[in-house]
């Protein structure tokens, strides 16, 4: 399948030139996170990891209640993920099974709002999330990513083919009911979509930023991406510090999309290819 | 189906209803109230008070409104641009058959889901002293050292080149996905006629990969004409007045960023609705030529 007369060996030059940039960061928080400052700011730099690891952390947790934001991270994530994906799978399955006085208009309408950029929103959200009194809390950022419209856009092709219409059908033959019928038939056979809708969910609610920073007015309750930035804010020239909490806080995501990442990526591409 | 009325349908009115009431609550409804917003003066305290166009005109004539547009394009282009470029390479090079790809895309992709916020910590870590990495390089090979987060235009380039790292593999994979779906005898066929890989891949792979390289370009235009995260992290910790202003000669204020100072920093939130329908407009604008230039070149290609 030789379709350009490139050369193996300059392709394999190029391609794992960019996997040596994809990887460098990570490597240098690395280095940054296990060294002392001086090290690494001095020329020429220290270029190895060191072994200073444990003591930038005991600077990190004396400066910042990091893992109390971490745990806030990780309960919003989840929180997050779980509703969405039992909210959006719910109605993606209705638009997708059934017909319904408003059916086109209501689809339409969610479609065209998918269109608008998202940050028209946010300042009445932040009016609305206060007047609710969510202002300060962690519901506030559980709410609005609900109504994920990319979600129950995906969501809605996924089931179109991956429930066929026969299965429904013999099921209400059976006498099931409609929410049955999306417990026992649709939630079976829509697993693989909702691990890749899952993880795209709880990948942006880890790592959202502008919305928390708008939102948790409280000091004392901030996520994960709100410690780092404040931890930079306060301390920004003890890089190793910094560093040593930005390593913490991706390590976990890092791992938990290297374990699905195959699928993902498929599952990812295919919406862009098919439109 | 029979019609025995709405009231038949109530199950499934109820299995949707979380949803859109969400939706209609926190996207809808505030959309719309952005728009009325964009017609106040507004404190979020006392009352409010209708100025018809009065922000929208105090916008044409507010030079740090413009500073900021300028800043966005400058920024979008530096940063889309060759991204895209060198993302379809990368995808060419990762169809033409070399082994361990599923390592490759899992490699490129990664980036795209690690944290803006850690990234941008990152970039600033490397990029901010005379003594960080980057500087220390530039030593090595004898070159000038370059003070990245304080000229204007260097502090554009190190935003373009931290989405840059996030986007690339990103679109190398879409590309790579669309690629896989031309059909190799297409090649082999221009191969037999003589054609070149530069030809093969102006006059097959760009045409036929049209339909996609308009997706990756819509996406990275509306993602990148709304970029804060970026400039509100890297310069955090430098600017001594505010945080928020985009660092040294405000080179970093990108729209949403002065959206966000004047509706958080100063409250002002009938001014920051309109610079909010303001970056609507463009990416709107944006989005159309992109779409123009995209359709035109197909156009031009039938009439061949």
């Amino acid at each position: 399948m030789r379709r350009f007369k490139l050369g193996r060996a300059s392709i394999h030059v190029v391609l794992a030139t960019g996997v040596l940039i994809s990887f460098f960061p990570f490597y240098w928080m690395v280095v940054m996170a296990t060294n002392t400052t001086a090290d690494i700011y001095r020329y020429p730099p220290k270029l190895t990891p060191g072994s200073h690891l444990i003591e930038n952390i005991h600077r990190l947790l004396d400066s910042i209640d990091f893992f109390g934001s971490m745990l806030n991270t990780v309960m919003v994530a989840i929180t997050t993920t779980v509703l969405v994906l039992f909210i959006d799978s719910l109605a993606a399955f209705t638009f997708a099974k059934y017909r319904f006085p408003g059916r086109n208009f209501l689809f339409g309408a969610l479609l065209a709002l998918y269109m608008l950029p998202t940050q028209l929103a946010i300042l009445p959200q932040f009016i609305i999330a206060s007047d609710l009194g969510l202002a300060g809390t962690l519901r506030a950022l559980i709410i609005p990513p609900i109504a994920n419209a990319f979600g129950i856009f995906w969501m809605r092709q996924y089931i179109t083919s991956a429930v066929p219409d026969e299965l429904i059908d013999a099921a209400k033959v059976d006498g099931a009911g409609f929410f049955r019928q999306y417990w026992q038939i649709a939630i079976p056979a829509i697993r693989p979509g909702l691990a890749f809708l899952g993880i795209y969910v709880f990948v942006a609610a880890w790592n959202d930023y502008i919305w928390p920073l708008i939102v948790l007015v409280d000091p004392d309750r901030i996520t994960l991406q709100l410690a780092l930035a404040q931890l930079n804010t306060a301390h920004g020239t003890d890089f190793s510090m910094v560093m040593a909490g930005t390593l913490l806080a991706i390590i976990p995501l890092v791992v938990i999309f290297g374990f699905f990442a195959r699928n993902f990526i498929a599952d990812a591409t295919k919406g862009a290819v098919r439109e | 189906m029979r019609r025995t009325g709405i009231v038949s349908y109530w199950r499934q009115y109820l299995a949707i209803s979380p949803f859109f009431l969400v939706f209609v609550g926190f996207n809808l409804i505030p959309v719309f109230f952005t728009l009325y917003l964009a017609f106040q003066r507004w404190d979020g305290l006392g009352d409010m008070k209708f100025v018809g166009l009065d922000q929208f005109k105090f916008l044409i004539h507010d030079p740090t409104f413009w500073l900021s547009v300028k800043n966005t394009i400058i920024i979008w282009v530096l940063g889309t641009f060759p991204m895209l470029f060198v993302a379809l390479i990368i995808a060419v090079m990762l169809n033409a058959g070399v082994r361990f790809t599923s390592f490759y895309r899992i490699a490129y992709f990664l980036p795209n889901v690690t944290s803006l916020v850690a990234v941008a910590l990152f970039f600033f870590a490397i990029f901010s002293s005379s003594n960080g990495l980057v500087n220390a390089v530039l030593h090595l090979m004898h070159l000038p050292q370059v003070q990245w987060l304080q000229n204007p235009f260097a502090i554009k380039v190190v935003i373009a080149l931290l989405m840059s790292w996030q986007w690339t593999g990103y679109n190398a994979i879409i590309y790579l996905a669309g690629l896989q779906t031309i059909p190799t005898q297409l090649y082999e066929a221009a191969q037999l006629d003589g054609a070149g890989p530069v030809r093969m891949f102006r006059h097959i792979t760009v045409p036929l990969l049209r339909p996609i390289i308009l997706f990756t370009l819509i996406v990275s235009t509306v993602t990148g004409l709304q970029s804060f995260t970026e400039p509100q992290v890297l310069f955090g910790s430098t600017a001594s007045v505010n945080p928020n202003s985009g660092g040294p000669g405000q080179a970093g204020l990108t729209m949403m960023l002065y959206f966000y100072h004047q509706a958080f920093d100063n409250n002002d939130y009938g001014y920051g609705a309109a610079i909010v329908w303001a970056l609507f407009l463009l990416i709107l604008l944006f989005v159309v030529i992109n779409w123009r230039l995209v359709a035109r070149s197909e156009r031009r290609e039938r009439v061949r």
